[in-house]
């Protein structure tokens, strides 16, 4: 705590899209109470510091660190471990940080195979002298370098210590304000690698306030092509939802606005792999009495593994694809 | 066992790879299935190291993908024949959940012949010895997987070393 007695606070954005920024300031109003208690000493998306005036600071001199976004490149991972070094509690905030989040289903796909479609194929790109980005690249100017691009995308516990998690995508206002009076008042959980914070330890079905019919799932839907019956499971009426492989903490948020989970908080305590814990899950919900109905109902959900691994590529066991997926 | 070639593994260059294949077997059928072939000095492959869980309706998908991440070059589960379930049902879940896992291998790279399910009642300790030796060979075609090594390819684990497996999300 710095001489007016007011903690110092940080929050960094790596491969990410800017929301879990937007949903720090969904707190609303109770901003100006974070205000009267701490001093905002680096935010790249809110207020010009630079990276030199955080190597300035004395080792440990933020308080908090939010560090949100997935690590995709080496300028991701330098500054990660500049954090690390400079604040006493570093906190993995939302989705990509926490289980690699949306960027991470690159890791289906090769680097390679990643700069040919983004760079060569892409439909509304004009590159006829096939110019890809380079790490180093000299200039009549000078020499230029650029953040080396990453063979895979990697949460921030791959590469520091982190001492909380705080899942989802964005993470739910109520639970980080939670959080951050957690933090402030010194009431946090013993500081270890990757607790997770600002969520429960049971699933989204655990405070999904719709009705289950304990009937089997005779086809699978997609939620554009049918309005489903209020108040009942939409997972029975043919519409995946993850929240029984997912984490509570929401307060079933998608599910109560029409949505089915979409497993943004990860898996649940004591599970690792979410994706196999909601085929987990399906077995025992499928109306299927022989494998060939099996394997017709679950050909109707489309790209099932982006879906079960939606928000947790780079948590989940397998983390990438074998041969660098050129597919 | 002679189309064996000379790869290097995880133990060490230069030695003679074998296939590591992870089984999960249920106790009161395919277990004992694979007891009787035993029992009954069956010759087969001896690549297959059995786990043996109380139903097939326990196997975790996790399971499968934590011994694929962990080095297995396949995996086989084994269950009592559909209807025959000391649980009445467990082995139908199991039925259910097979499709969907061998999709998502197959979109992480895992050929479809790495990873098998099938029924072996009790009396099948034939069937057992059979399809281990089937599937070695299907493995033993495709080389090791080596999961661990085509992680840090690509610079999974990169950085602080990865935590031990079990001890995520608490």
């Amino acid at each position: 705590m710095s001489a007016n007695g007011k903690l110092k606070v940080g929050m960094y954005w790596a491969a990410s899209c800017g929301g879990c920024d937007i949903s720090l300031l969904e707190i609303g109003a109770r901003i100006l109470d974070l205000a009267q208690v701490a001093d905002v000493a680096f935010w790249p998306c809110a207020a010009d510091f630079k990276y030199k005036d955080v190597a300035a600071y004395p080792d440990g001199y933020l308080d908090v660190c939010f560090y949100n976004g997935s690590v995709r490149n080496s300028e991701q991972e330098e500054v990660a471990r500049l954090l690390r070094q400079k604040s006493k509690t570093l906190v993995a905030y939302g989705a990509c940080a926490c289980d690699g989040g949306i960027p991470a289903l690159a890791n289906y796909k090769s680097p390679k195979a990643i700069f040919q479609r983004v760079y060569h194929d892409n439909p509304s790109i004009d590159n006829p002298e096939g110019i890809e980005p380079q790490p180093n690249f000299e200039t009549p100017f000078g020499a230029v370098q650029i953040p080396a691009f990453y063979p895979a995308v990697l949460r921030l516990r791959d590469i520091v210590e982190v001492d909380y998690e705080l899942p989802g995508c964005p993470p739910q206002a109520d639970r980080v304000w939670e959080t951050i009076q957690a933090v402030v008042s010194g009431a946090v959980p013993a500081r270890n690698q990757h607790v997770r914070v600002g969520c429960g330890q049971k699933t989204v079905c655990d405070e999904c306030p719709l009705e289950k019919r304990e009937v089997k799932i005779t086809q699978f839907r997609r939620h554009h092509e049918y309005r489903p019956e209020p108040g009942w499971c939409l997972l029975e009426q043919g519409l995946l939802c993850m929240g029984p492989a997912t984490r509570s903490g929401c307060g079933a948020l998608c599910i109560k606005g029409g949505m089915p989970c979409e497993g943004c908080y990860g898996p649940a305590a004591a599970v690792e792999d979410q994706g196999a814990a909601i085929i987990g899950a399906l077995g025992g919900l499928l109306d299927a009495a022989t494998e060939e109905r099996a394997q017709e109902l679950v050909s109707q959900i489309t790209d099932p593994t982006g879906r079960f691994y939606r928000f947790t590529t780079a948590s989940g066991m397998l983390k990438v694809h074998a041969q660098g997926g050129q597919s | 066992m002679t189309t064996t070639e000379t790869k290097p593994d995880r133990t060490g260059a230069g030695q003679k790879w074998e296939p590591r294949i992870v089984g999960f077997l249920c106790y009161w059928c395919s277990y004992t299935g694979a007891d009787g072939a035993g029992t009954a000095r069956m010759k087969y492959a001896p690549n297959v190291d059995i786990v043996k869980v109380m139903c097939s309706g326990r196997i975790d998908p996790e399971l499968v993908t934590t011994a694929f991440a962990n080095g297995a070059d396949g995996v086989v589960v084994l269950g009592c024949h559909l209807g025959d379930c000391h649980y009445i049902n467990g082995n139908h879940k199991t039925m259910a959940r097979m499709p969907l896992l061998r999709r998502v291998l197959e979109d992480y790279g895992i050929e479809p012949e790495r990873f098998r399910h099938d029924w072996v009642s009790a009396a099948e300790g034939e069937k057992f010895a059979r399809l281990v030796t089937e599937m070695t060979e299907q493995v033993r075609a495709l080389g090791p997987l080596n999961w661990p090594e085509r992680m840090r390819e690509r610079g999974v684990g990169h950085g602080a070393d990865l935590p031990p497996w079990g001890s995520n999300h608490k």
